[in-house]
């Protein structure tokens, strides 16, 4: 089993009751703790990580989010929870993730185009921050929305996608234990190009239902809408699990390229929820997958 | 040296090496000497070598227009080069696929020109370029007459075919494809126009 990517000694301390993320590109964080969730597969290196990204705030290019989210500024930074729910308002980044404790979880993520990694995050189970704003019985899913700022989202600039980018998952998705909203990378600070300060990660989806840069968390009764399910509804369903055996329409998902693994390196194939099955399939025992891709 | 001589002993070679650079480039950015291919080399040689491709169909196309319009008819004796480079990169960019893509996986490789429209449409291209390609020197079109005009007129399928495939398959930020879909407009309208102009010539009384 591997040790993870945390900072060394933070092992050590008992974990705290606050979470703390620096304001400070690459800062350690600290006290943070395994998981047993994490994968021991070898992870990506940071440099593949951080620079090639999905974030078309920053540019449609793998390299673009790189040059672009340089300077974007992640402090100060709001997030506003609203909808459905006991607890509403708008909090402060810092205040926002404090009641929680941080966790490392190294997964595997596997982007729609048919390539994956497997990246050390640092986040918080999506479950106890659900909980934790008290939804009411009318919440039957949760939706997300990532900052609207096209001074400094130059992708925003052209409507490559209907802006703000919107994700959304069921409460049932939302509080599996799998979810997390991440703030690190590699036991540091989440980088601006993968999606700081705050982002969702759900491994057994395409890494599209990973919103980024997130600003609005909304408890709501009806499925909300998303981004790429509004772009292009025949190629991009809400559901987005991994599933080898539902092609996109324009290429085959059976099989995937493992980012870092060279030039001369087969594809290999892909697993059904991306190998998450035992945690996350009976989510879906009654529906049809094939229907709801 | 006379003009057809200086062509054929400095600016041929001279063209042929700078056509062959953006292939040099990639073999060097792989092994790290004038570059980086990134984080998914793989994707970063097709894209490349795609790119190349499309742009040297595009300069090949361009040959005519630009002779008509400048009276330079000594571009036409670069042109069977260009076409012959426009094939040459079309293939590094299917043989990338093929092997390092899809590392020979003969089953994925037959479903994918099978069942993917946009590998479909590449692939016809490739055929049709290998075709020109195969019959590019001057013992074929002597051979093939009438026959071998008709055969290279589908230099402008091929150029269809190939934005086409461009154009379906980026995910979303069609921008690129678009700039060769103008490029090929141009290149393609302009031929249209003087026909068009040449017939309406014809209609007139003296």
């Amino acid at each position: 089993m591997r040790a993870g990517a945390i900072a060394g000694g933070s092992l050590l301390l008992p974990p705290a009751m606050a979470a703390v993320v620096p304001d400070r590109r690459r800062a350690v964080i600290r006290d943070i703790s395994p998981s047993p969730y994490s994968t021991d597969e070898e992870m990506n290196s940071y440099q593949d990580i951080v620079t090639y990204n999905n974030f078309y705030e920053f540019g449609t290019g793998k390299a673009d989010p790189y040059a672009n989210a340089r300077d974007f500024r992640t402090r100060p930074w709001t997030i506003t929870v609203e909808g459905e729910a006991e607890k509403t308002g708008t909090f402060d980044f810092d205040d926002f993730i404090k009641p929680f404790d941080l966790e490392e979880r190294i997964y595997r993520m596997r982007c729609v185009e048919a390539w994956s990694m497997v990246i050390p995050w640092v986040g918080i189970p999506l479950a106890e921050i659900v909980k934790y704003f008290q939804p009411t019985s009318n919440a039957k899913y949760v939706a997300f929305e990532t900052l609207y700022d096209p001074e400094q989202m130059p992708g925003q600039q052209r409507r490559v996608l209907d802006w703000p980018y919107r994700e959304g998952l069921t409460i049932a998705e939302a509080t599996n234990p799998l979810a997390i909203l991440a703030v690190g990378l590699y036991g540091e600070v989440m980088p601006n190009q993968n999606g700081a300060p705050i982002r969702l990660v759900v491994p057994w989806k395409y890494g599209f239902k990973g919103i980024k840069s997130i600003v609005t968390m909304r408890f709501t009764e009806k499925q909300p809408k998303t981004s790429w399910n509004m772009a292009n509804s025949r190629e991009y369903g809400f559901y987005a699990n991994v599933n080898p055996e539902v092609d996109h329409p324009r290429w085959s998902q059976a099989r995937e390229r493992r980012i870092g693994s060279g030039i001369f390196a087969q594809k290999q194939p892909t697993l059904m929820f991306n190998g998450y099955g035992d945690e996350v399939a009976y989510l879906y025992k009654d529906i049809n997958l094939r229907r709801n891709f | 040296m006379n003009t057809l001589l200086q062509i054929r002993r400095v600016w041929k070679p001279v063209i042929f090496v700078v056509c062959l650079l953006p292939a040099i480039l990639v073999v060097s950015d792989a092994f790290g000497i004038t570059g980086q291919l990134g984080a998914n080399p793989v994707e970063a040689i097709q894209d490349r070598f795609g790119n190349w491709s499309l742009r040297f169909i595009m300069i090949t196309l361009a040959v005519t227009p630009l002779r008509r319009l400048t009276g330079w008819n000594w571009l036409v004796r670069f042109r069977r080069m260009l076409g012959l480079f426009a094939f040459f990169y079309t293939l590094l960019h299917f043989l990338a696929w093929l092997i390092l893509d899809q590392g020979f996986l003969m089953s994925a490789v037959l479903e994918d020109i099978v069942e993917r429209p946009f590998i479909t449409i590449g692939f016809t291209a490739l055929l049709l370029l290998t075709a020109m390609a195969l019959t590019s020197t001057n013992g074929m079109r002597r051979r093939l007459g009438r026959r071998w005009q008709t055969l290279h007129n589908s230099v402008y399928v091929v150029g269809i075919l190939g934005v086409w495939h461009y154009w379906w398959q980026v995910k979303q930020d069609i921008a690129e494809p678009l700039v060769y879909a103008v490029i090929l407009s141009v290149l393609l309208g302009a031929r249209v126009w003087w026909r068009w102009q040449a017939k309406d010539r014809r209609r007139l009384p003296d």
